[in-house]
């Protein structure tokens, strides 16, 4: 199975990049949702970053509409944990990826 | 030909396609191989024709392996899903199978795990033709226990039923055990059975299982029946004929089902949200449009938030605030919010709400 070996191994080492890790730290937002400090990895994509940022601050922000203000939101996925404090309109994001078997 | 399966090849690499495709056609139930280089191919592919298996890999340019699965998940529930990657990294490994893949193989280099891969497939597709029940919508779970029963199967039943996990295990086609929860044998079963939705998988039988249930599965599912019937025409006899109230007072109202899962210890109010509809059943919200309203817009945000991030699904949105914790579950489209006392902490809301769901699910 050298040809196996051969085909595939050094492949797939060239594109790892195509796939995204889900990211390890946190990151802090002001209240128009500019990034003002991270412990991202830089690896992750800005973009998705660009992504979190409104959907936290949008759900604090309607929370205080709906008269429950809530300072911190906890979204709990099967391979990630998002929790969000708020912090005078912005918020401080902490994310956290489930290993296998973590609940 | 029709009864062969057919099982979908996505890589974007054309040579290991083919070596694959030659591979997997030796299989012993001769599948039919079908190949796709693209995610969006391999998804036009699957609506034009039923395929019994996707097997994918995770790199691959523009749209990769995690993104097609997550589209796949959606669009074609019962699809059974492999993943075939030479990504070592565990973090990919938890997430395909967070999106529900039924395995995740590493691309074999060597004989052996050649070996193991082919197995590993006909396997999967020997589930198929054996039966299981992913996606048997139809069959209750009383279908599924007496089939068990009279193909003499030794198993063991595991039952999802949202967050809480039944199982009932099988010996010759007995029922030997059960268990949910705090309860154990026939009191467990009676409760599995009151479920009405669930997700079934059959796993091997335990060599060594202690028997607790001694009644043959005919008289257990008798009795069960007879129990649930019971339970069932209680409130409709109440409702028929309300007792009469001391004093003279009105007659009590049927209770709502919210008003039942707001009985546990430190909810304050229930709000259930349906999919499609701006219609909403609260229990005890002060200004519940506007929840509501909040519930439907944030649980989609962030529903829509763990697709982009390929995160897997969103088991639960907790908020914490000054007057209340709040905790939302969905469940087939339709949203449950729960109000907790803001007394209470993190982890007894957390317990709290995974009661509530198991009650409000059952």
């Amino acid at each position: 199975m050298g040809f196996l070996s051969f085909r595939s191994k050094p492949r797939e080492a060239e594109v790892t990049s195509a796939l995204v890790r889900l990211p390890s730290g946190s990151c802090t937002v002001d209240p128009s949702g500019k990034v003002v400090a991270s412990t991202l990895p830089r690896a992750f994509p800005g973009v998705l970053v660009a992504e979190i940022t409104p959907a936290v601050l949008t759900t604090f922000q309607a929370a205080r509409e709906a008269q429950m203000p809530l300072t911190e939101i906890v979204a709990d996925y099967s391979a990630l944990k998002l929790t969000a404090r708020e912090l005078r309109g912005g918020a401080i994001i902490f994310l956290a990826p489930r290993s296998l078997g973590q609940r | 030909m029709s009864g062969q399966h057919k099982i979908l090849l996505l890589d974007d690499d054309q040579d290991l396609l083919e070596l694959y495709r030659e591979m997997l056609g030796r299989l012993p139930s001769r599948p039919l191989i079908y190949v796709a280089t693209s995610g969006a191919r391999a998804i036009s592919l699957l609506e034009s024709e039923p395929f019994a298996l996707l097997i994918s890999d995770l790199n691959m340019p523009r749209m990769d392996g995690l993104q097609v699965l997550t589209i796949v998940r959606r669009k074609f529930p019962h699809l059974r899903t492999a993943v075939m990657t030479s990504v070592v990294d565990p973090q990919f490994r938890a997430r395909a199978y967070a999106m529900g893949v039924d395995l995740f193989l590493e691309k074999p280099n060597t004989s052996q795990e050649v070996n193991f891969f082919m197995d590993c497939i006909e396997s999967l597709l020997g589930r198929e033709v054996d039966g299981g029940f992913r996606g048997v919508q139809s069959k209750s779970l009383v279908d599924i226990i007496q089939l068990e029963c009279l193909s003499q199967s030794s198993s063991l039943l595991k039952i999802t039923n949202g967050p809480v996990v039944g199982k009932i295990w099988f010996q010759n086609g007995e029922v030997i055990d059960a268990e949910t929860q705090d309860l154990k044998a026939e009191e467990a079963f009676r409760k599995i059975l009151s479920w009405r939705t669930g997700a079934f998988e059959i796993l091997p039988p335990e060599p060594v299982r202690t028997r607790t249930i001694f009644t043959s599965y005919q008289g257990l599912l008798l009795e069960t029946a007879q129990a649930l019937d019971e339970a069932q025409a209680a409130p409709e006899m109440a409702g028929e004929l309300p007792p009469p109230e001391e004093g003279g007072g009105p007659p009590a109202q049927a209770e709502s089902p919210l008003a039942r899962l707001a009985k546990f210890n430190g909810v304050e109010f229930v709000i259930k949200v349906p999919p499609d509809t701006l219609q909403f059943e609260c229990w005890g919200a002060e200004n519940p449009d506007r929840i509501a309203s909040w519930v439907r817009q944030s649980a989609q945000r962030f529903r829509t938030l763990g697709d982009h991030l390929q995160a897997g699904q969103l088991n639960q949105l907790e908020g914490t605030g000054p007057q209340w914790s709040l905790a939302l579950a969905s469940r087939e489209g339709t949203e449950l919010c729960v109000g907790f006392s803001r007394s209470m902490s993190q982890e007894l809301v957390r317990e709290t709400m995974s009661k509530v769901v198991a009650q409000w699910v059952s």
